[in-house]
């Protein structure tokens, strides 16, 4: 402490290390500039943070704060209870609170571990190969990201239903398979690995689908760890909605988002389970956020 | 054999390709099999459908252009929500676009911690599945509501407003929530970008003159974006397009003034079963998301050039 004081006594005084860590010791930058930039910046982060600490602090109210008037922003006193609650009414459930686990871990497990592999296969080849048909497919898979889920909704509603899929997880984990967003960064992502490392692999005699596995995933780990972290999002979010109707099958974003629903006894319950299920995406991006942007600076459109 | 000079393509066999290129062919087999049924065929599908009445118990009979002569012509509440789309499309997706390049701009300004805490802070919110509730608690309707009772304390107003249910103020709201979560993927890719900006065209530039950060903004790190800023733009456009705001406002929603396509589309979709209307909506939302992104690609493309 004394030495960072006295460094910032070295460098000139408060202000001047102030300024200078701000721009980055960058001549051309004004102080009032990168003060304006930090006003600015800082009501943004309170914009995005209010929601956020309201639901907090709301999972940490006792009942009779949670309908106090007037409301308060934080918990006077904080306390578990919700949590208690909700572990109780979990495994109090019908359906035992493990099995909704059970489910998203399987729904996590197999669309992630699908969707990174079908993904970088058809990644590689778009990436590194010529083949019939390679211009086609590009193209088609970025008019892809141009829509949506609701425009494919209905129409994927019955052709689940033909291939008698509704009501099985599968009715979620593989038409996401299908979606292109993941397949386009680790496209982006591979073009810029030389094309020396492929040559090598096959002078030691490894096939296309070796090598792949062998010497590019490991060297993409970035793009790999951000479709994981969209494909986890997408997933962990998905409460099965009219595709899953069997109760033991469905998620536990479902049984989540059901005690939220449950109006205004469970508002406690319901404030602690929507921050756990917001929780666990934003620790995980956390975690990954490094590699998540060393993938998106390859995101570009080219012409 | 005069045109032996001419360079000729060559033109092999469909299977001699297939066979020599096996490997790679099997590579792109599993994608192509899940887009084709699940991408592909359903919008194939939705055109075909939106030609006929098929509602899962009848069998379907064609139509023609009957179901898109009904809803641009006699679907009233179509017409709302093709007007209700256009007004949340063109707020969030060109605003939503312009505030996250400009954060992520500030934020490349400034320390690496402070971007890196910024980055998670701006983007947790696109984390959020549920935030509906959230906002829904904070917007609620009685006086022990936050905004109402803090704008009441406050002497703002005298009695609760209905925010979620006053037909006044709904769009709005859905405006402010739709912003909220605006730093999307788009502004991943941004923050991403202007990290990746050649540092040496920085410094050349501080030695060509450029006095300040505005200038550099504008003669170095925008030219340099544009394949980023492309694929920003593409996110933000289908998202804004995707907006369903009775999932904030409750379905239907107060005189329909937060009623959207996607809205519209739900209800013929998956509660009236008519999945032929459905599909005609479907195919209108398709054309306007995939002609909107056509139309900004090309304009975006010749900025600059």
């Amino acid at each position: 402490m004394i030495k960072w004081i006295k460094q910032i006594r070295a460098t000139g005084g408060f202000r001047r290390a102030f300024v200078r860590y701000f721009t980055k010791g960058r001549s051309n930058r004004s102080v009032a500039g990168t003060m304006g930039l930090l006003i600015f910046i800082a009501l943004f982060a309170i914009f995005a943070l209010f929601p956020v600490v309201f639901m907090a602090s709301n999972a940490f109210k006792p009942l009779r704060e949670l309908y106090r008037y007037p409301p308060t922003l934080l918990p006077q006193n904080p306390t578990g209870q919700n949590f208690r609650d909700l572990l109780d009414y979990a495994s109090d459930s019908l359906v035992p609170f493990t099995r909704y686990l059970f489910n998203t871990g399987v729904l996590v497990l197999f669309g992630c571990a699908g969707q990174i592999l079908i993904s970088a296969m058809a990644a590689f080849a778009l990436a590194k190969f010529e083949f019939r048909g390679k211009k086609l497919l590009d193209n088609l898979v970025v008019y892809a990201l141009m829509f949506s889920g609701a425009v494919t909704g209905v129409p994927n509603y019955i052709i689940l239903t033909r291939l008698g899929l509704m009501d099985s997880l599968w009715a979620i984990i593989l038409p996401s398979f299908a979606s292109t967003l993941g397949l386009y960064l680790l496209k982006n992502f591979m073009e810029m690995l030389p094309d020396s490392l492929i040559e090598a692999a096959r002078i030691d005699g490894a096939s296309t689908f070796k090598t792949l596995i062998s010497v590019i995933l490991p060297v993409v780990k970035p793009a790999i760890m951000t479709v994981f972290i969209f494909t986890f999002q997408g997933l962990w979010g998905n409460t099965g909605g009219s595709y899953l109707y069997t109760e033991n099958i469905r998620p536990l974003s479902y049984m989540l988002s059901s005690i939220a629903a449950s109006g205004i006894a469970r508002q406690g319950m319901a404030s602690a389970a929507s921050l756990l299920t917001f929780l666990i995406p934003v620790l995980i991006f956390i975690i990954t956020q490094s590699n998540v942007l060393e993938t998106m600076a390859t995101s570009g459109m080219k012409d | 054999m005069s045109n032996m000079s001419k360079p000729i393509k060559k033109k092999v066999p469909l299977l001699t390709e297939l066979r020599t290129k096996k490997d790679i062919y099997l590579m792109i087999l599993p994608f192509s099999i899940a887009f084709l049924i699940f991408t592909v065929a359903p919008v194939l599908f939705a055109v075909v459908m939106s030609f006929t009445n098929y509602n899962v118990i009848q069998t379907p009979g064609f139509l023609g252009l009957e179901n898109y002569i009904n809803l641009f012509l006699n679907d009233d509440l179509f017409m709302t929500a093709l007007q209700n789309t256009f007004i949340m499309a063109i707020i969030t997706g060109p605003v939503g676009f312009l505030l996250s390049f400009t954060m992520a701009w500030m934020l490349c300004e400034l320390p690496d911690k402070v971007r890196i805490f910024m980055t998670v802070v701006l983007y947790g919110p696109s984390l959020a599945g549920n935030a509906y509730m959230i906002w829904g608690l904070i917007f609620a309707d009685d006086s022990n509501g936050f905004i109402n009772s803090w704008l009441m304390r406050l002497g703002v107003m005298d009695s609760a407003v209905l925010w979620l249910h006053d037909a006044k103020y709904m769009m709005t709201i859905i405006l402010i929530v739709q912003l909220w979560m605006s730093f999307g993927v788009g502004f991943l890719s941004f923050i991403a970008g202007l990290q990746g900006v050649d540092r040496s065209q920085l410094e050349a530039g501080m030695v060509d003159g450029i006095t300040n950060r505005w200038q550099e903004l504008w003669y170095i790190v925008l030219p340099s974006m544009k394949p980023v800023l492309l694929f920003g733009s593409i996110m933000s456009i289908t998202g804004a397009y995707s907006i369903s705001g009775s999932a904030l406002t409750g379905f239907p929603s107060t005189g329909y003034a937060t009623h959207s396509i996607v809205d519209h589309l739900g209800d013929y979709g998956t509660t009236r079963l008519e999945m032929g209307y459905a599909s005609a909506i479907a195919v209108v939302l398709f054309i306007l998301m995939v002609g909107s992104n056509k139309l900004i690609q090309k304009f975006l493309r010749k900025v600059g050039t």
